[in-house]
Parts: structure tokens; C-alpha cells; sequence
């Protein structure tokens, strides 16, 4: 196959990236601004011998994404804030349980129904923390169509390999944005898929730890190899126990499987930082204007640079750490809610830094000129 | 039953200058359901995210003249159930004297899908509201995703039809049936092609002590695809052909309440609408046939339950 041109939308690149990837079940509920992933779902999955089901709501759509996975099939679903909220409790059943899937999130604004077609970048921590229970989770978050294309390969390649769900968090102006992009040739797309046992195991344990990397082989229900699934805490095989060392040992390795991979995870984009006196930390959306602010402050002599968070979640508290060996005396924290993942980049800058917020909350973007303003805004207290 | 002319004289609680699609059956179903309140009766309306909210409430203006409450997509039952149960414990303490009526609207995803762990509660704990559902057969205001309402054969974006798959396979849920299974005290199935029948049954809702659960069918021409000016011309083409038959459920006694008299096919309600389109096809007769003989089918379970002879109108 050749070049791939093509004039294509955030929330299309998602269902061409997640095919690319492997993607071959789908399971999803309608909501704006989310859903032309599952319209483009129930059209292309079937030609590929994948399938789509449209469940009768958010939380068995979750389930439904578990259970395909479960069976060995690469599975995903989409959604915004108010189906997220109704998904949290079968996210935590996949972290604990260790059952890689892809969750969108094309955020708009909330709380609640709030503005169902309009952006915002609110669930930066309910990404997070959304569901109940110390747990590790993957979160990135694009900024153009070809990232989203590019993002989605990712969130399947790490959440196969780490074994936990990855939310890809989209905001509705990459959703719903149309731009010229280029695909990569199939063969040059990088694949990982989970890690299986090996035929010989006599005696399958789901969840040991065989290779010393925190990642246990899984099986898939069909397999022939019967094992056991379960919400409660387990030992390696797969049963409940309530044992205080088998707990802690469970929770150790669910975290360790990340937080001992963080260079293998993790990406970050820095332009214009080497010498920038101030920087501007932010990442979806928001970049495009932020990245356009730094080219017309840099025309004017302003020393500013970008932080662009490609990652979110596990925090990469090591581009922050970066910073200090630059001249960056300010870090101004530019995103679409009232200020979230700016008490994290304080607690990471931990005092070297004065950070600064540029917030909007009104269903509308933050513009280049509303970042030029806070910049000299910042310049001029500084 | 009141005529035509008093209806007419009736307090509108839903009123003109909603930004509801020309031709759609909403404004219509809600209006007639409501005016079969008393001018001085009050009420409250609960309503699920779907088109009805979205069209009726676009700030800063309100086709509600009458206390109204949005929550969420699926819990309008359960936020009534609360407003309900408060309004019983205010009034046994006697802190509030006057009667009020309840009633909760919610689209077929709000009411069969995702909605209905919500009313399946409100009906079975026994509170005094009314729940009507307006079933146009998809998730419109999204923009035309399939629901547990679609009939088979339909073209909807999640269930599109192609050169393999022709539209939905699956048959539709039969609510009605579910909503009676709860034994509560009065469940019906109406049609705005018949203002009489939508009026009394309404009048049975709000009047029964304990739930009330009516299915409108409410055509919808953006994912319907007919002519605007035809809603009401189709809502009666459904009962004709007996895709849509009118029925009531009186503390589980069932009752037909129109019986065509001779045997539409359900062609004639299939053809006026662009999304059986493919179904005119060569090729595709089977599928129209599989939609007959479901039809007839249900008609016939529906005709033994009502304890009617079952038999197929005469063609």
C-alpha cells in the first residue's frame, strides 16, 4: 500500500488508528462528542471480521470491552464525561484485574450534561482517580488527527503490554477537527500484543509473575487453558484472598508494572525550552494555540518555550525535572478547566518554580492572544 | 371524553416557539398527554436527556410552562421517584395541601435502553407517577443510532445498512409487555393518529392511585427519512398495519382498543420511510416478509392476551 492521504477528522483517525492496531471488538453506547467512533465502528469492523455491538449503556459497554478481552480480542470503546463517570467502576475491575483495553474519553464540558458539544479538558483527574482504590492507569492525550491516529496504536501497544487499560483523552476540538493527514504504510506501524504463556505450563497461574516483570502471561478464555476472573482480591491464581502480604504484594506489582517503566511510557514534546524563562505546560488542544503564542512572543524577543504533556498519566514529572537544568524560572499551566493538573506540576516543580494557571471553563478554547497576554502578564510580575 | 373544542380551551403546558423538527411527533404526543390534565391540576414534569429536553429548554427560553426537572439520560423515573416521594412525606406532614400530578418523558434510549433499571424501580416501589414514552425508534439526537426500539430491517448509523448486513437484525423489545409485567395499575400503548384514544388513556394515567407507563410512537422524520408534513398519516399507517397496535393493561387486564378491519401489509408503512429504502430492493423481499410475519406474530399474542379471538384481519 502506498502513501495514505487524506482530509480526515480526530474521531475518524481514532477507528482507522485502532484497526491498525488490532482493534477487533467494539462495544460503545452513543454521546456526544463521541460518537462518529462508534458510527465508524459499526461500519468498518465487520469488513476487517471484527465486531461491533452497541450496548444499552455505558456500563455494560465497559463490561462488554472487558469480556471480549478477556476472550483475546483487542477491544475499545468511546465515550465523553458523562458515560466516563458511568464506566469508572468497570475500569477499576480491569486495572485490578489486569485486562488490557482502550477507553476514549472525548472530554466537553461538565459537570454533568454540561456542554455536550462544546470542549473542555475536565477529566484530566477523574482519569485518573476516577475509579475507587490505589490502581494504575495509562492516560495520553493528542493534539492533532495524525497524533490521534498515531495515539490510539499506542494506548492499544501499552495496554497490551502492561496489561492495564489506557484512556486516550481527546478533547471535542481534535474529535471534531478535520485535517490533511498522512497514515503511515501498514507494515511500518509498530504492534504489541499481550504477552501469552507458553503452550507447555502444566499448571497456568493467571496472575504469577513468571518472566520477573510484573507482567503475568494471559490466556484467553477458549484457549483451553480454563483460569479464574475476579473483582476481589486474588493471588496468582486467580483466587480471592484477603491475606495481608498477598494483598500488598498484588498492589505492589499492579503499580511497580508502571511506575518501572516510566521511560517506556512516558512522552513528552519540548519546543523553544533550552533557553525559555518561561514555559508553558500543556497538552490536547490547547498546544495548537500555546504553540502558536510561542512563535509570535519568540518573534517579539519573549524567551518562551512549550511543555507539551503527550502523556498524562503516569505524571512525567521527569520533563518537569528537565527544566530545572534550563534558565526556566516560571512554568505557566495552560488548560481547559479551573486548574487541575496544575497542583501536579506544582508538587513536581516542589518550590524550584513559580507556576502560574491559564484557565477557561466556558465551553470555549484558550486563544494564542490569551496566552501571549498571560505571558506578559507573568513577565511583568516577574 | 372531552371534544375537540375543549381541549382546545384547555391551560397549555407545553407551549409553542420549542425548536422541535417540523414533522416530528413530540410536541404533538406531549401536548395531547398533558391537556388531559385539569386547568387547575398542577404538575410536574421530569424529563431524560434526549430531543424533547434539548429542543424545549435552549436557553434563555422554556416551552415548560410548568415546574421541570433534566437530569440525567438515564434517570428520569428515579429523580421523580424522589420528587414524588417527598411531595407524599410533605403532604402527611401537612406542610403542603395541594394535589399534584407527576410525570416523567423519556425518549426509547432513555426508556428501553439505558433508562430502564430506572422506571423498571419507579414502577415496582409503587409511586404515584405517570412515565410516558415517546419511541421514535433510535438514539435521534445523537444522530441515529439504533436502539432496542428500532425494528428490524431499519437503517440507523450504528446498524447501517450494506451490501451484507441490510439494517438492524433484531426484533424490537415489546416495553409495553415489560412495563405490564410489573403488575402495575395501568399500562397502554397509543398513537397520535388518534387524539381520542392518546386523551383517554392519559386521563387513566394521571387518575390511577400508583404508576402509569404509555408508549406514544413518535415518529421522527430526520431518521425516519418521510415527508414532514406525513407524521400523522404514518403514526396511522403503524396501527393499521398493526406494526403498532393500541392497547391498555388495566391491573393486568388487557384490552385491545382498535381492531383494523381489513389487512394492511406492512409495506404500506415500511415504503414512506427512507430508512426501509433498501429494504424495496430485489433481493430484499425476504426481509419485508421476515418484518410481516413478525407483525402478524405479535398481533396474534397480542389478540390471546386481550382474550380476543386470534385471527389476521380479513385481507
Amino acid at each position: 500500500m502506498g502513501k495514505r492521504v487524506m482530509l480526515m477528522q480526530g474521531n475518524e483517525a481514532c477507528v482507522e488508528g485502532a484497526i491498525a492496531a488490532g482493534m477487533r471488538f467494539y462495544a460503545g453506547y452513543p454521546i456526544t462528542p463521541s460518537t462518529e467512533i462508534a458510527e465508524l465502528s459499526a461500519e468498518k469492523l465487520p469488513k476487517v471480521g471484527g465486531k461491533f455491538i452497541q450496548m444499552e449503556d455505558e456500563i455494560a459497554s465497559m463490561g462488554a470491552v472487558i469480556g471480549a478481552s478477556l476472550a483475546g480480542l483487542k477491544a475499545m470503546t468511546a465515550t465523553s464525561g458523562p458515560g466516563f463517570s458511568l464506566k469508572q467502576e468497570n475500569i477499576g475491575f480491569a486495572c485490578l484485574t489486569e485486562v488490557p483495553c482502550v477507553i476514549v474519553n472525548v472530554q466537553r464540558g461538565g459537570p454533568s450534561t454540561g456542554l455536550p458539544t462544546l470542549p473542555a479538558q475536565g477529566d484530566v483527574m477523574q482519569a485518573r482517580w476516577g475509579t475507587h482504590g490505589d490502581h494504575p492507569i495509562i492516560v495520553i492525550s493528542p493534539s492533532s488527527v495524525r497524533e490521534v491516529f498515531d495515539m490510539t496504536i499506542k494506548a492499544f501497544n501499552l495496554s497490551e503490554k502492561y496489561r492495564v487499560p489506557c484512556i486516550l483523552l481527546m478533547d471535542e476540538v481534535v474529535a471534531h477537527m478535520r485535517e490533511k493527514v498522512e497514515l503511515p504504510e501498514e507494515l511500518n506501524i509498530e504492534i504489541i500484543n499481550r504477552k501469552k504463556p507458553k503452550a507447555s505450563l502444566p499448571d497456568y497461574k493467571p496472575y504469577k509473575d513468571y518472566d520477573g516483570d510484573g507482567i503475568p502471561p494471559m490466556a484467553a478464555f477458549g484457549d483451553g487453558t480454563p483460569f479464574h476472573v475476579t473483582g476481589l482480591i486474588h493471588d496468582e491464581t486467580g483466587f480471592p484472598s484477603t491475606d495481608p502480604k498477598v494483598t500488598e504484594n498484588l498492589l505492589n506489582r499492579l503499580m511497580n508494572k508502571i511506575y518501572n517503566n516510566l521511560d517506556d511510557i512516558i512522552e513528552y514534546e519540548t519546543v523553544d525550552t533550552a533557553d525559555a524563562n518561561t514555559v508553558i505546560v500543556t497538552f490536547g488542544s490547547t498546544a495548537r494555540s500555546v504553540l502558536r503564542a510561542v512563535k509570535l512572543l519568540r518573534q517579539e524577543g519573549f524567551k518562551v518555550g512549550m511543555l507539551r504533556l503527550k502523556t498524562i498519566w503516569p505524571f512525567p514529572h521527569k520533563a518537569i525535572n528537565e527544566l530545572t537544568q534550563t534558565a526556566t524560572k516560571n512554568l505557566i499551566v495552560a488548560e481547559m478547566n479551573y486548574g487541575q493538573l496544575i497542583e501536579t506540576v506544582k508538587a513536581s516543580a516542589d518550590g524550584v518554580f513559580k507556576v502560574y494557571g491559564l484557565n477557561k471553563y466556558n465551553g470555549e478554547l484558550i486563544t494564542p492572544q490569551e496566552v501571549i497576554d498571560k505571558v506578559r502578564e507573568v513577565a511583568v510580575n516577574a | 371524553m372531552a371534544t375537540l373544542k375543549e381541549l382546545a380551551q384547555v391551560k397549555e403546558r407545553f407551549v409553542g416557539g420549542h425548536r422541535l423538527c417540523a414533522g416530528c411527533g413530540h410536541g404533538i404526543s406531549v401536548r395531547m398527554v398533558l391537556n388531559a390534565l385539569g386547568n387547575d391540576e398542577h404538575v410536574v414534569v421530569g424529563c431524560a436527556t434526549g430531543c424533547l429536553e434539548v429542543a424545549s429548554t435552549i436557553y434563555p427560553y422554556t416551552a415548560w410552562n410548568c415546574s421541570f426537572i433534566h437530569n440525567a439520560f438515564e434517570n428520569a423515573a428515579a429523580t421523580l421517584s424522589g420528587v414524588e416521594a417527598a411531595y407524599r412525606s410533605l403532604k402527611k406532614q401537612g406542610k403542603l395541601k395541594e394535589d399534584i400530578k407527576f410525570v416523567a418523558f423519556g425518549g426509547d434510549g432513555g426508556t428501553y435502553d439505558i433508562g430502564l433499571q430506572s422506571l423498571s424501580g419507579a414502577m415496582e416501589r409503587g409511586h404515584n407517577l405517570v412515565y410516558v414514552c415517546l419511541d421514535n425508534g433510535a438514539y435521534m439526537n445523537t444522530g441515529i443510532q439504533r436502539s432496542s426500539a428500532t425494528p428490524i430491517g431499519a437503517d440507523t448509523t450504528t446498524s447501517p445498512a450494506g451490501k451484507v448486513v441490510p439494517g438492524k437484525q433484531q426484533p424490537r423489545k415489546d416495553l409495553a409487555a415489560v412495563i405490564a409485567a410489573h403488575n402495575i395499575p395501568y399500562v397502554a400503548q397509543t398513537s397520535i393518529s388518534s387524539w381520542q384514544d392518546v386523551h383517554a388513556k392519559a386521563k387513566k394515567a394521571f387518575e390511577v392511585d400508583g404508576p402509569a407507563f404509555i408508549n406514544i410512537l413518535s415518529p421522527c422524520p430526520r431518521g425516519w427519512r418521510y415527508n414532514t408534513p406525513d407524521v400523522v398519516e404514518l403514526s396511522k399507517l403503524a396501527v393499521e398495519t398493526r406494526f403498532w397496535p393500541l392497547f391498555e393493561v388495566e391491573n393486568g387486564k388487557w384490552k385491545l382498543n382498535k381492531k383494523p378491519k381489513k389487512y394492511v401489509p406492512i409495506e404500506e408503512f415500511l415504503k414512506p420511510q427512507g430508512r426501509f429504502r433498501h429494504l424495496f430492493a430485489p433481493g430484499n423481499e425476504h426481509i419485508i416478509q421476515r418484518i410481516q410475519e413478525e407483525v402478524d406474530q405479535r398481533w396474534l399474542a397480542l389478540l390471546e392476551r386481550c382474550g380476543e379471538k386470534p385471527e389476521l384481519p380479513p385481507r
